[in-house]
This record gives C-alpha cells, sequence and structure tokens, in this order.
C-alpha cells in the first residue's frame, strides 16, 4: 500500500503514452499523423492488441459451450471483461451488462424488444435534436411502426437543449420514452441526464442513454445518472470493433422479449414453444465477438489505470489551448458549450471554405480530422449549416497537433476564403 | 506541383470563385434535387430546352458544396450546353472528370459528379431518359411525378 496522499488524480503523460500506441510509428504524407478524429473511434494500445493476440494464441473457444477446459478458460475470460466493463460503469450487478456489437446495436435492442411491447398510439417517445442518427433514428421508426407520436427537445441557435420545452411536449401524450446522449459527438456538449432521468421517471417514462461518446472521455456512474438503460462502444474507448455494451436494469430486462433469437439465448426448444433463458445470455443469441468483448475489457483496464478523470482533465487542457488558437483564424465560427460542460471536442466552420475543402487541405499536412454531418442532420438545421469541420481529442493527443491543425487553418484561409 | 497545387489548380478555384451557370430557371423545363449523404449537400439542377425541347439551351444551379463539387458542377453546365437530353442522360462521368482534370479519392468523386447525377435525374423525370446507376433502388423514396 503506498501511503503517499493523493488529493487530485495523477495527470497523464499524453507524450509517454503515445508510445502504447503503435499506428503513431508511421507517417501519413511525409508528415508525423496527427489524428484529431478520436471521436469517430480511437486508436489501439498495444496493451489491447496483445491482449486479442494472447488470447487467441492461448485461451480461445466458444463460451459457455464446451465441457472442456479451454472452453472453461475462455469463458472465464470472457465473463471477466463483462464484470470489467460493469463495474465501469458502476452497474449493480454484472448480469445486468450485455455484450452487443456497438451502441447502435445497443440502442436498437431497447428500442425494438421494449419499444414494440410497451409502444402505442397515445404514448410519446422523446428525443433531442442533438442526437446521433443511432439515437434518434430506431425511436423514429417503432414510433411509426407502434403508432406512437415521437418528438425532439428543440435546441436553441447555440445548439442548447431548450428544457424549457419540455412542458409542452408533454402536452402530447403519455411521456414513455426519453432517450438522450451523455455527450454530444458534434459539439462535445455534456448533457443534464439525471435531469432528464428524473423528468421521465416523474411520468413513468424510462430514460435511455447513449454513451458512446461519454464512456471514452468521462466517469460514469449508471446509478448516479439515474437511468434505465445505457449504450456505449468498445471502439472509442481503445478497444476492438464490433462489440459493445448495454446495461439496463435488471427488472426491465427480465421483463422484456428478446431480440434476437437463436442459439444460446434459450432455455428449453420444443416444437410448440420455447422459452428464454436468462439475463443477460436472453440478449446474446449466436456467438458472440469473444475476442472482441475479452479486448473490450483490457481497453477498460487501460482507461482505468490512466484514469478517466486524468483523461477528461487532459482533453479538456487540449480544448481551453485550442479554443484560443482557432479563435486567431480569421473568419471561424466555432460551435458549442463552454470548456466546463464540454469533452475534446471542436465542431467549427471556416467561411466561406467548405468542410471538406478544409479536411482536404488538413490531409495534406498529415492532419485528420472530420468534415460532415457527423450523423446530426437536425443539429445541422438548427445550426443552419449542412456540415461542420470536427476535430476531437484524447488520452494521446498532444498540443503540436492542435498547432498543426491551427496551422493549416491559415492556410485554407488564404487559398479558399 | 505540389499535390496541393494539384487538386487546387487555377482552373478549379476559377469555376469555385465565380461559378457558371449559378442560379435558378424559373419554369424550367426539367429539374431535380440531389443530395450526398456523406455530407449533406444538396443541389438543385434546372434545365431549359431550345425550340426543339430536345436540346439544353441552358442548365443551372444552386445549392452548397465544396470547391470540387462546385466547381465540377458549374464545368458541366458549360459542358453540356447544346447537346440533346438523350446524349446527356448517357454522358460518361469520365468525360466530366477529364474536364476537371484532377486525382480524385472515392469520396471525392462523389463530390465531382453529384451535379452530373442530378443533372441526369432531372432529364430522366422529365423525358424518361435511363436512370443513373447511382439512383438505383433509391427511386421509391424519389419524387418520380
Ligand atoms: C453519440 C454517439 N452515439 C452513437 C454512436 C454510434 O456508435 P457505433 O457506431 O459504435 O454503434 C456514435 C458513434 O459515432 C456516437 O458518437
Amino acid at each position: 500500500m503506498d501511503f503517499v496522499a493523493v488529493t487530485a488524480e495523477r495527470k497523464l503523460d499524453a507524450r509517454k503514452l503515445r508510445a502504447d500506441f503503435p499506428i503513431f510509428e508511421q507517417e501519413v504524407r511525409g508528415k508525423p499523423l496527427a489524428y484529431l478524429d478520436s471521436a469517430v473511434s480511437a486508436h489501439k494500445p498495444r496493451q489491447v492488441l496483445d491482449k486479442l493476440r494472447n488470447f487467441y494464441e492461448t485461451s480461445y473457444a466458444n463460451v459457455h459451450r464446451g465441457v472442456y477446459t479451454l472452453s472453461e478458460v475462455a469463458t472465464a475470460e470472457y465473463e471477466g471483461a463483462r464484470d470489467k466493463i460493469a463495474r465501469f460503469i458502476n452497474a449493480p450487478a454484472s448480469r445486468e451488462l450485455i455484450f452487443t456489437h456497438g451502441a447502435t446495436e445497443s440502442i436498437n435492442l431497447v428500442a425494438y424488444a421494449w419499444g414494440l411491447d410497451n409502444l402505442g398510439p397515445g404514448d410519446v417517445v422523446v428525443v433531442t435534436e442533438l442526437e446521433h442518427h443511432s439515437n434518434f433514428v430506431p425511436w423514429q421508426y417503432i414510433a411509426k411502426r407502434t403508432g406512437a407520436t415521437f418528438t425532439a427537445i428543440p435546441l436553441d441557435e447555440h445548439g442548447e437543449l431548450r428544457l424549457d420545452a419540455l412542458g409542452e411536449i408533454e402536452q402530447a401524450g403519455n411521456v414513455k420514452v426519453v432517450a438522450n446522449n451523455l455527450v454530444s459527438n458534434a459539439l462535445g456538449t455534456i448533457n443534464p441526464v439525471e435531469k432528464l432521468s428524473a423528468w421521465a421517471h416523474e411520468r413513468g417514462a424510462i430514460m435511455v442513454v447513449d454513451a458512446a461518446q461519454a464512456a471514452p472521455h468521462h466517469a460514469i456512474d449508471v446509478q448516479e445518472l439515474g437511468c434505465d438503460f445505457l449504450a456505449f462502444s468498445s471502439h472509442k474507448m481503445c478497444g476492438p470493433t464490433s462489440v459493445g455494451a448495454l446495461w439496463g436494469r435488471a427488472e426491465l430486462l427480465e421483463a422484456m422479449s428478446p431480440f434476437n433469437l437463436g442459439g444460446h439465448m434459450i432455455r428449453s426448444v420444443k416444437l410448440e414453444e420455447t422459452t428464454w433463458g436468462q439475463i443477460p445470455f436472453k440478449f446474446e443469441a449466436g456467438t458472440q465477438p469473444i475476442a472482441e468483448a475479452v479486448g473490450f475489457g483490457a481497453a477498460v483496464d487501460y482507461l482505468t489505470d490512466i484514469g478517466i478523470g486524468a483523461i477528461e482533465d487532459h482533453e479538456r487542457e487540449l480544448l481551453v489551448y485550442a479554443l484560443e488558437k482557432l479563435a486567431e483564424v480569421p473568419g471561424l465560427t466555432a460551435y458549442g458549450p463552454a470548456p466546463e460542460r464540454r469533452a475534446g471536442i471542436v465542431s467549427f466552420n471556416l467561411e466561406g471554405v467548405h468542410p471538406h475543402d478544409v479536411a482536404q487541405i488538413l490531409d495534406m499536412e498529415g492532419v485528420a480530422i472530420r468534415a460532415g454531418h457527423h450523423c446530426c442532420q437536425p443539429l445541422m438545421a438548427k445550426l443552419g449549416v449542412a456540415a461542420t469541420n470536427r476535430a476531437s481529442f484524447y488520452l494521446y493527443t498532444i498540443p503540436e497537433e492542435i498547432d498543426r491543425l491551427a496551422d493549416g487553418l491559415h492556410k485554407a484561409h488564404k487559398l479558399l476564403a | 506541383m505540389s499535390e496541393f497545387d494539384q487538386l487546387y489548380r487555377e482552373v478549379i478555384l476559377d469555376h469555385y470563385k465565380n461559378p457558371r451557370g449559378h442560379g435558378l430557371i424559373e419554369d424550367a423545363d426539367a429539374e431535380a434535387e440531389g443530395q450526398n449523404p456523406l455530407c449533406g449537400d444538396e443541389v438543385s439542377i434546372y434545365v431549359a430546352f431550345g425550340e426543339d425541347g430536345d436540346t439544353i439551351d441552358e442548365v443551372k444551379f444552386s445549392g452548397r458544396g465544396c470547391a470540387i463539387s462546385q466547381a465540377a458542377t458549374s464545368m458541366l453546365t458549360e459542358l453540356v450546353q447544346g447537346r440533346t437530353a438523350q446524349e446527356v442522360a448517357t454522358l460518361p462521368r469520365d468525360d466530366l472528370l477529364d474536364e476537371i482534370g484532377i486525382p480524385l479519392t472515392p469520396v471525392r468523386l462523389k463530390c465531382a459528379l453529384l451535379g452530373l447525377s442530378t443533372l441526369k435525374l432531372a432529364l430522366h423525370k422529365a423525358k424518361g431518359t435511363p436512370l443513373p446507376e447511382e439512383w438505383a433502388g433509391a427511386s421509391s423514396d424519389l419524387d418520380l411525378k
């Protein structure tokens, strides 16, 4: 035990952490890669890559199937990953943590399995105009199929949720679902999920949280958030692609119909009738992304060792620095809230220069940013633009990359504005 | 020439900054709207035919887009002037790409071809010329009146 008093979390050393990421050993267009697109997907450290390789080489078998030792070893690894990931979001029980293929599938699972049985005419499904399409389109579609009313909490012209509109929304009928992201992928806004959870519960509705963008950067405690479901993806958290998680309250999951049907999710199958297995297996039909789930567990270990608080502090420092540097670029408009309420994401436009051209010019400098609508067309409409540029930071981002971003923007302005 | 100078060569920048055929045609003989789902850009194309009702007299476009898409659509309005609907409906995309004359990645290719595919859609709606491949399967969503 170490008795040195630690008041704040350790600061992270991004330069040192970069050495964990083989991808940064390469050059792009003759320049070191400046990867400012972690909000769309994060790179993978050796610790995760080694875990994947090691698992395949020493412990791989299908899980929950074999009586033989190897299958038991694989199952223990898979279930161990579930335990770690459940602890990471302070879930009351591991069996409430379902492996999926990612946040999108997690949200679809709730929309179909809960929505089809619980929604109907007179009911209201509430999302927000700030949602990623993956927490918007499934709800819009299931509402249409069940005859429920679909509505969105509007944004003001700064992209802030207009909670003053809730009173009006309530008039539309019986509010049954509220779905919101904890952190916006387009603006970085940290949204008031606790408040919305309380509002939803006062009306007997369930609260569904899209934490795809929060989980990599911001400590999550599902009990504090007071939500009923929470969805996230491994690949944005330094883990493998094609795996993610859905956390849900046990009593809701137990009452729900299954989503995918097939092997492994059953209790017994007869010609006349099939009965479902227990949670979480009821929702894990077929062979799962086993190694990916184990790698996801290793990614959660990696983030936990660094400390989510330290990651958040690092990103906020970069954000403040980036906003200063970007303010010096002529014709630049930055969107999004104050740094205190925001993850490491900067969305902006350069007057007279289309985001595609900005991203292209930056790519020639080896700087990778995103240009587009970020799967948030309702938000873009509110901001009155078709697309924005987005630079996003992570634990391995260093200030020099932001300097190169700013230099590239000055160049784009000079050439095209 | 640096890669940058190649991509944003003088003629592209000229068409981008001074687009030909930018604007609307009231009571156009053919028109259509196209979207680039990658970036949300939209372009509307308007066509006026000459007295024979088949030769393209004028093409105009409106909407927003990047330098590549705006320049390509601007060049397109010049390229198709005086051709028949049928000729344009079957115009190989390489004819336009040669005109643009810069190396394009698959993503930027979509930008460059948005105007042409929207023009072909407009002609399809007005004249029943073949629907370009990129609209196949999307037709149930299109307003093909
Ligand atoms: C806020 C938000 N929600 C959901 C998703 C979807 O995640 P995935 O594509 O991993 O399913 C993303 C990814 O871009 C996101 O940023």
